[in-house]
């Protein structure tokens, strides 16, 4: 099964026309996010309504050095020039440098959740309140955006990025290379997931998020392994921010704030957060839907894909990767009837 | 463990590979523009979202002028087909179904957009394929792409007439308020310089997020400023808020009149013509606009979609691009981009608002300001007009105190 996704996502640039492509390409970006929510909710319980704040950070730091080697050395970027800003902010000139840029992709994201993780987990708010106050972040950080026209573009965002370095991103063969980027990327963000699950840490995160009390008597630390698993997943959005900028070309709030941040979580929802690859489906596949349906049916398309959450909520509450699981363990079942000792269930609390 | 390995790859394996067969089974040939009996046109619009109850209209009237084309037998002998496609009022979204129109429906052109932020998002769209957009909303400008008609006003043609209007009314000090984006920063920043050139003050600036309905906070402000008149750049919803907050601290239109730039009948029907007659609006036309071509229009729109139903600015604009084009392919005989710019080149059609020449040199439309009144019953009366249509300037090069803004 494994072979047959990796073949035809390899010979997807062969099978799809470019427009296609770029759209796939736009998915996986998704799918990196979801295996860090993945991480986060599924297995550690962290409901993270704000992915977008660190899909931004990475996606900004990405697109701020885009827009400087696109505009030339000593020129500024388009949208400060109709800002009416007249030398290049403080902010953004060591963003000329690539490798400081590459490095700020990550380190943005992970510094971030580093900072809010440890000032929240340590005082122990978690459930419900940690909910709102990550999306509380994702509004604050739009406005910010917005209100900062001259420093990033305002409500526009980053328009208009052509070249990723050196690669011409209006030709299909620029495309194409980007696109192998993001599924090289999506690979290495695949395996080191399921690296960490397998891990000491990851067997303390599902010990903290079914019982954070008793990893706490045990001599362990609940805060510290939250911490770090968001700082993962928060570098995780960061790498699918930057990588999101060379293939749609904008980067703006409008991707950024509480209701992409909860499409991305709502996505993981659907495949089903406690399974990798159901996050990795679910994202795909919630933007193929949102894509496929509103091509369909302009007028409506936001009540369906509204109707298919809903009933993805009702009758498979742990995703569509858990409906197919219990499918799956019940022909199993009936083929071999005397029943086997039944398998030990993924189920949290 | 095999169990525990399979079952995501088996769900991750099951969507990817739906979405790539569905890929390759959604990209059918398309017969091209021009071939076949019909020739597809794109729609792209908000018709989800915040921008959804604005853009609607616009969509509405763009459907009707191609309806009427298409009555009138079609263009170069085939019908017109429109592709509808939904731009979310997410601005990367309108890039995407920019791209999805031109590459797999093959339109010939596209209508579209309302925000600055999706012109931006779909200015590169247009530029790398070579295809046409028109954008029917007056804007920022500031902007001239080859591969995008603006038959909305540009800054010249809009806010610098409200701003003479002003001045002839003898109002020195003007607060401005505004949204928080691109179009009501860059025309104030526009609207500083013509100030400081002609000896307007500027006594306040105040801007609120997209969305935003507690005005309390700016009308105490404009209160204690005590301005001659406030120039008004807010957007959707939120001029909801603040003429009920004028309203309800007892500011009169008569002691510190509001010029809006994006208040039109539409919105003047949101707000309650109880909460703004007696303001200013300043516009290139009115469902009020005198003329035989306007009658028409009105009472056209009014038979496709209700009595009640009102027509306004960008409404109109968005019904004249649709006409100019439908003008220009006849002139080229052809549906071919180039071949079109260049017929469309001085093109003048009689419109609901006037007269309406294409200039060739920025493929923007000369536009006659009109400054209206709002009045109670919701229309608008115009007050003031330019007596001409207004060679666009997009960029301000005619204006000397404009020098430096671009």
């Amino acid at each position: 099964m494994f072979l047959v996704v990796a073949l035809l996502l390899l010979a997807a640039p062969a099978l799809l026309p470019a427009f296609r492509l770029e759209l796939l390409a736009k998915w996986l970006c998704y799918a990196i996010v979801a295996v860090g929510i993945h991480l986060a909710w599924g297995r550690g319980g962290m409901l993270t309504l704000g992915q977008g704040v660190f899909f931004g950070l990475g996606g900004y730091a990405m697109g701020m050095h885009l827009k400087l080697a696109d505009a030339g050395p000593g020129a500024l970027p388009d949208f400060m020039v109709w800002s009416g800003v007249e030398t290049l902010p403080a902010l953004w000139a060591p963003f000329r440098d690539p490798v400081f840029a590459l490095a700020m992709v990550v380190v943005l994201p992970t510094v971030t959740a580093l900072l809010l993780g440890t000032l929240v987990f340590r005082q122990r708010v978690r459930g419900a309140y940690f909910a709102v106050l990550s999306q509380a972040l994702a509004a604050a950080f739009v406005i910010l955006l917005v209100g900062q026209q001259g420093l990033t573009g305002g409500t526009n965002g980053l328009t208009n990025v052509r070249y990723f370095f050196g690669l011409d991103l209006y030709d299909p063969a620029g495309k194409r290379i980007v696109y192998y980027l993001v599924l090289g990327a999506l690979l290495a963000v695949f395996l080191a997931a399921w690296q960490l699950s397998r891990s000491r840490l990851g067997r303390l995160l599902v010990a903290v998020r079914d019982g954070e009390d008793r990893v706490r008597f045990l001599g362990y630390d609940p805060a510290v392994v939250k911490t770090l698993v968001y700082a993962v997943s928060a570098a995780m959005a960061g790498i699918a921010g930057a990588l999101f900028v060379p293939v749609v070309g904008i980067l703006g709030p409008a991707d950024l704030g509480v209701v992409p941040s909860l499409e991305m979580l709502v996505a993981v929802a659907i495949g089903g957060r406690f399974s990798l690859g159901g996050a990795i489906g679910g994202a795909v596949l919630y933007h193929y839907a949102s894509t496929g349906l509103s091509e369909t049916f302009p007028s409506a398309w936001t009540y369906l894909q509204g109707a298919l959450f809903i009933a993805v909520m009702l009758w498979a509450p742990r995703g569509l990767a858990g409906l197919l699981a219990s499918g799956l363990s019940l022909l199993r079942r009936r083929r071999a009837s005397p029943p086997a000792a039944p398998a030990p269930e993924e189920v949290p609390a | 463990m095999s169990r525990g390995l399979r079952s995501p790859f088996v769900a991750l394996g099951l969507a990817v590979a739906l979405a790539v067969t569905a890929g390759c089974v959604g990209e059918a040939p398309s017969g091209g523009a021009a071939s076949g009996d019909t020739i597809k046109v794109g729609v792209l619009h908000s018709l989800s979202g915040t921008m959804a109850i604005s853009e609607v209209t616009v969509r509405d009237a763009e459907l009707l002028a191609i309806e009427e084309i298409n009555a009138a037998g079609g263009v170069l002998g085939k019908k017109l087909e429109p592709v509808v496609e939904d731009g979310a009022s997410d601005w990367p979204t309108f890039a995407e179904k920019a791209q999805k129109l031109i590459s797999q429906d093959r339109v010939a052109t596209v209508f579209g957009g309302w925000t600055s932020a999706s012109r931006k998002a779909m200015l590169p769209v247009f530029e790398r394929n070579r295809a046409l957009l028109w954008y029917p909303v007056q804007y920022e400008g500031l902007e001239s792409s080859p591969y995008i008609f603006y038959t909305g006003a540009t800054t010249n043609q809009q806010i610098v007439p409200g701003l003479d209007y002003l001045r002839e009314q003898g109002k020195k000090k003007v607060f401005l308020v505004g949204s928080d984006y691109v179009f009501p920063r860059t025309a104030n920043k526009i609207i500083k310089a013509y100030a400081a050139a002609n000896g307007m003050e500027i006594v306040g600036e105040e801007y609120t997020p997209l969305g935003h309905t507690e005005y309390s906070t700016v009308v105490n402000k404009l209160g204690q400023a005590r301005p001659d008149a406030v120039f008004n750049t807010l957007n959707g919803d939120s001029n909801v808020a603040f003429f009920k907050a004028l309203r309800g601290a007892g500011i009169t239109a008569d002691a510190m009149p509001t010029v809006s730039v994006s208040v039109a009948e539409e919105e003047v029907a949101g707000i309650g013509p109880d909460n703004i007659a007696g303001h200013l609006v300043a516009w290139n036309y009115y469902q009020t606009t005198p003329g035989a071509a306007n009658q028409t229009f009105v009472a056209a729109f009014k038979a496709r979609y209700g009595a009640n139903k009102v027509t306004s600015d960008p409404m109109e604009a968005g019904y004249n691009a649709v006409k100019l084009w439908a003008a220009a392919v006849a002139k080229a005989g052809t549906t071919e981009t180039e071949a079109v710019k260049a017929a469309a080149k001085g093109i003048a059609l009689d419109l609901p608002e006037g007269t309406v020449t294409i200039d060739g040199e920025n493929q923007h439309v000369f536009k006659t300001a009109r400054i209206g009144l709002v009045q109670p019953d919701g229309q608008i009366r115009e007050v003031w007009n330019s007596g001409q249509p207004i060679k666009p300037d997009p960029y301000l090069k005619g204006y000397s105190w404009a020098t430096g803004l671009s």
